[in-house]
């Protein structure tokens, strides 16, 4: 017996149940349903890729990197937000497999959701570092880089895996009910700059302290739960909270710069090294 | 609300508040007014237990409660404190069931306006049963 005919033995075949809907036409939603071959190893958009290239080409799918570093294969997967290149349908013990679009999103086609909003939230939240020190900006003075103990890293490390698939967001029930509240991932993302020693911005607090901030989270949960990096928004949208309510005292000591040829600029005043 | 719209939302849809209180002096205020509720309530309850329940519910004794003034400072506590932490609690909800601006400002002032009510109303029962 040679080597293919092991492999048509040991083939089985999954249902796949996927939502279709164009939000072009008004034709409503439905769900196609799919016989596909899957082996133990096989992904869910593996599954789907399957059925995209010798049953159906029309089906709407956004993928990249098919190793869950770019998020953008996220779907709810039998009711459950995952990234379909990250779950094995072997996995999932199940007979019948439904894939419908991430929850919270609009729908553009089939299993593509806009992500305007989303991004919008995340961009509301300034994700990036802020520094108050001009010589920053005076390239002629040189490039610093910035000192960060393990211990300083370890603050804000899981927050930074975030890939921004969304599921978080699709997970949360707050985000069902309110759209102006900014969503477990952005807020997550702000703790993640406010606890980072190179961060120097006084207004990263006030940013979500608003009516449809911070202060909505129903600590539900679920975000952290479906996060497929392990990071747990949940924790960082708490720990954020204790420092508002003066819980948690903020003594951040901004990270010293260090010239790159060597040279230490501390402009904390403390010892150069 | 519909989900369609947010496609053509390309500019930061962050709602800037103008309030008198920060949301986070807000949930300040939530939060002790919940937990400080929660011992006076605890309190008031002990009271009523130092005596058979039927007798705790007769005229007599109710109002002999009114005319003593710790108990009078108990009861007054309760009703601001349930008042502030209730109210604040039912503007939260209201506030996720819908995003405007004209509904937000809205339910801060039927709420704020209620909670005024009801705390005046008590305390002038509380004063009338004490004789003031």
């Amino acid at each position: 017996m040679n080597n293919t005919a092991i492999d048509n033995k040991n083939e089985q075949k999954i249902t796949l149940k996927v939502y279709r809907e164009n939000r072009g036409q008004d034709s409503g939603s439905h769900h196609d349903t799919f016989e596909v071959p899957y082996k133990k190893w096989t992904t869910v958009l593996d599954a789907l890729l399957y059925v995209k290239s010798y049953m159906d080409p029309s089906v709407a799918i956004r993928y990249s990197c098919r190793m869950a570093s770019c998020g953008s294969c996220g779907m709810k997967i039998n009711g459950v937000p995952k990234l379909a290149c990250y779950t094995k349908i072997s996995e999932l013990e199940k007979s019948t497999i439904e894939c419908e679009p991430l929850s919270n999103f609009p729908i553009i086609r089939d299993l593509v959701t806009d992500f305007s909003r989303f991004f919008n939230h995340h961009k509301s939240m300034q994700p990036y570092i802020q520094t108050n020190d001009s010589t920053e900006a005076d390239t002629s003075k040189g490039t610093f880089s910035f000192y960060q103990s393990p211990e300083d890293v370890d603050k804000y490390l899981q927050f930074s895996y975030c890939i921004n698939c969304g599921l978080c967001y699709s997970a949360c029930p707050t985000v069902g009910t309110d759209l102006n509240f900014p969503g477990p991932q952005a807020l997550a993302q702000q703790y993640r700059y406010f606890a980072d020693t190179r961060d120097e911005s006084k207004k990263r607090l006030d940013i979500v302290d608003d009516r449809h901030g911070i202060w909505r989270c129903h600590f539900a949960g679920s975000c952290s739960k479906v996060c497929p990096k392990g990071v747990d928004p949940a924790l960082g949208i708490q720990l954020l909270r204790s420092y508002m309510l003066g819980i948690s005292k903020n003594d951040k000591v901004p990270a010293k710069k260090i010239e790159v040829n060597g040279n230490n600029n501390n402009n904390n005043g403390a010892d150069t090294e | 609300m519909d989900l369609m719209s947010c496609l053509e939302c390309n500019e930061s849809i962050k709602m800037v508040s103008r309030t008198i209180l920060k949301e986070s002096q807000i949930m300040k205020i939530h939060y002790i007014t919940g937990i400080a509720a929660i011992f006076v309530v605890a309190l008031h309850i002990m009271m009523r237990l130092v005596v058979p329940f039927e007798q705790s519910l007769e005229y007599e004794y109710i109002i002999a409660n009114y005319k003593n003034i710790i108990y009078v400072l108990i009861l007054e506590s309760i009703l601001v404190l349930i008042s502030v932490h209730g109210f604040n609690g039912i503007r939260i909800i209201l506030l996720e069931l819908r995003q405007s601006r004209a509904w937000e400002n809205m339910v801060t002032v039927v709420t704020i306006s209620a909670m005024i009510g009801l705390i005046a109303y008590g305390t002038r029962t509380i004063i009338l049963a004490n004789g003031l």
